[in-house]
């Protein structure tokens, strides 16, 4: 198996279903000639040419809208945003274009679009270039949402994602891009959605989390196993579908759960994560479920209180031995 | 002799060289193609009041936004189109769905919000489908639709077919940013798209000069994209003009933008009153007297000897039964079932994991 970064890996995903599929095109602000403003799209432009490697102009909601369209008449886009932040200003055509128009049109419809980026804070970028956009999407039926945290998982999401017949959100991770991991080889390799991958298997403690975190999570792995904790780290790869299932079978065998993601407390993937354990695995707990989050502030840019402000191994520590008493 | 229209009359006076507009080639109109135009605007007229009247005793509920007054812009506008062409509308899209060729039936009985309804009932007025006859749907979020237009016309572009994606907007749709998007990436892109501002000089309730400090003719030009203004209470003018439009973006011309001059003889939605704070009683009552689109064609015809009132009776007649089927297919289909409610939010039951998490069990 190939060890290859995380950008080649979604560069790999990209250039695989576009040759399998002529339908298949990205379009994105710099995609083309500028390679990508993160250099996901590499070489694809000399490639596939300027009809399915498309520059636009900085205009989020046209563009978005542009694939909605070109998914109703049986193209399938991906459309890069070059961060998800920027997304909120195409969030009209998500939400109430993407998301509802199999519904609302009566399955005449479908919006087989994938929209792909980086979300997630990088380091000291400011507010409005630092937030974790998860939630956003995974409120609304009729989007599906994924967050690959390893090279293999970027490439294998991605390319069920460019397949599947509905609108499905794929958060990348800037801090990922030049993470090295081993991808299997070959066009058929696809991770299902709805699918988590237990990273690190340990019997006392879940944690359950997704994209960039699990590297948080299994450094806090590493620190409570010398301390005798052993942890399970579930990465949920998917979370929507969610995989339910997974998150049951690890509580059940440790009874106890923190949940990590990098967004806001309020209304986030740990909410819904909590939820699920209170309706379907209340007798199985033994301590309260935790939640290891980003402060509930818009992100700082001083150095200090940034890293102060984000889920850290440190505060993953403290949040599994408060839930095993220790 | 042909009236002219009181846009023609209005730019003579205004002796505005620079204000692009068309001129009417009415006359190379044929009896055919007028009857044709005269019976569809009929049926339009009478399946809005159909839907006007089930809406007042409850049988249609939510928003229901009539196009009674501007049944020239769905018949002329529409009626160039080939069936492989796309149009795509506001949530004002009854008519424009019918003229597209959705079954005046379906289209009802989703107004009724029946199983048997284009969108099985979960549309509503605001969203009616047709997408086997290329209608690309009604869209409530104002502007909305314009960028979705855009990718329609971009897939076209994408397999080098020679339709056309002709997109519906209302007046005050130019003051949303997806306009301008929209505007500026079909230029670039020269994209096979007509955006066709239904102008009937009000959005809801606010006159459209009171929100815009330039004309609509003036709103494509910064983005290179032609602009036209037509009238659309006058369906001859209507057709042969925006007829024109069609063939000139089928041969490659590029997107256009259509200022079709109209007016609401109603209110914004049934909610609302034809008339009060923001226009005049009396300006509706001279608008209804003087720019009715059917009486402005009738009115030809029979000047022209080219229909007798009986002849439009007979039609009329004809165009009220349709309408009237219509309502009791609407009337006589079933209510759609809890199922379907979850049927089509995913195109398919996901293997893995769960996509919906509200807990209740069908």
């Amino acid at each position: 198996m190939a060890e290859i970064t995380y950008r080649d890996a979604l560069n790999q995903a990209l250039a695989e279903e576009m040759d399998r599929d002529e339908s298949v095109f990205l379009i994105g602000e710099e995609v083309a000639e500028y390679d990508g403003a993160y250099k996901v799209s590499r070489g694809l432009l000399e490639r596939f040419g300027e009809r399915r490697v498309v520059d636009t102009p900085i205009s989020e909601l046209g563009f978005t809208g542009l694939a909605v369209g070109a998914a109703m008449v049986g193209l399938r886009p991906v459309v890069e945003f070059m961060t998800f932040n920027f997304s909120l200003l195409a969030l009209d055509q998500v939400i109430n274009n993407a998301a509802k128009m199999g519904s609302m049109s009566g399955g005449q419809v479908t919006s087989p679009i994938v929209l792909r980026g980086p979300s997630g804070a990088a380091f000291q970028l400011g507010s409005q270039h630092s937030q974790a956009c998860e939630a956003w999407y995974l409120h609304t039926p009729g989007l599906k949402v994924v967050a690959p945290g390893t090279p293999a998982d970027a490439k294998g999401l991605l390319k069920t994602a460019i397949r599947d017949n509905d609108p499905v959100v794929v958060m990348e991770s800037e801090l990922l891009y030049n993470f090295k991991g081993e991808v299997p080889e070959g066009e058929e390799f696809l991770i299902p959605l709805g699918v988590a991958d237990l990273k690190r298997e340990g019997g006392d403690v879940s944690i359950i989390t997704h994209g960039q975190m699990i590297h948080v999570a299994l450094r806090a792995a590493e620190q409570l196993a010398k301390k005798g904790v052993e942890a399970d780290v579930l990465d949920l790869r998917s979370l929507r579908p969610l995989d339910v299932e997974s998150i049951l079978e690890s509580v059940g065998k440790t009874n106890r759960a923190v949940c990590l993601e990098e967004g806001w407390s309020y209304g986030g993937v740990g909410s819904q994560v909590v939820s699920v354990l209170m309706e379907e695995a209340f007798d199985d707990l033994d301590a309260p479920v935790l939640r290891v989050t980003q402060a509930d502030v818009p992100m700082p840019y001083n150095k200090k209180l940034e890293a102060w402000s984000k889920p850290s191994v440190s505060r993953l520590v403290e949040a599994c031995e408060k839930v095993c008493y220790v | 002799m042909l009236q002219r229209s009181s846009v023609e009359q209005e730019l003579e006076r205004e002796g505005s060289v620079n204000k692009p507009t068309m001129t009417m080639k009415t006359s190379a109109l044929s009896k055919e193609e007028l009857i044709e135009l005269l019976k569809q605007m009929l049926l339009y007229r009478r399946f809005e009041e159909k839907a006007g009247e089930s809406y007042a005793i409850g049988k249609i509920g939510g928003f229901c936004h009539l196009h009674i007054g501007q049944e020239a812009v769905a018949a002329g506008c529409i009626t160039p189109l080939k069936k492989d062409d796309y149009v795509i509308g506001t949530y004002r899209e009854h008519t424009q769905a019918l003229a597209k060729g959705v079954p005046p039936e379906a289209v009802m009985a989703e107004l009724y919000g029946k199983a048997a309804g284009t969108s099985g009932g979960l549309g509503g007025s605001m969203h009616i489908f047709g997408t086997d006859v290329g209608f690309m749907g009604g869209h409530g979020i104002v502007g909305g639709q314009l960028a979705v237009a855009l990718g329609i016309a971009w897939g076209i572009h994408y397999r080098g077919g020679d339709q056309v994606c002709v997109c519906f907007l209302g007046d005050a749709a130019v003051n949303q940013g997806a306009f301008h998007e929209s505007l500026n990436m079909a230029a670039i892109w020269n994209l096979p798209v007509i955006y066709a501002v239904e102008n009937n000089d009000f959005g809801m309730g606010t006159k459209f000069s009171r929100v815009s400090k330039t004309e609509m003719s003036q709103k494509s030009a910064s983005h290179g994209v032609p602009a036209r203004v037509i009238d659309g209470q006058n369906v001859m003018s209507t057709y042969a003009d925006f007829g024109e439009v069609v063939e000139e973006v089928r041969k490659g011309a590029g997107p256009q933008f259509v200022d079709v001059q109209c007016y609401r003889f109603k209110g914004h939605s049934m909610s609302d009153p034809v008339s009060g704070t923001y226009r005049s009683k009396k300006e509706v009552e001279d608008k209804t007297e003087n720019a009715d689109p059917i009486k402005i064609l009738c009115d030809h015809m029979f000047d022209s000897g080219l229909l007798s009132p009986e002849e439009l009776q007979e039609m009329d007649g004809e165009a009220r039964e349709v309408v009237k089927r219509a309502a009791e297919f609407a009337e006589a289909a079933p209510e759609p079932d809890i199922k379907s409610l979850y049927e089509n939010v995913y195109s398919e039951a996901n293997p893995n994991g769960r996509l919906f998490f509200d807990g209740r069990v069908i």
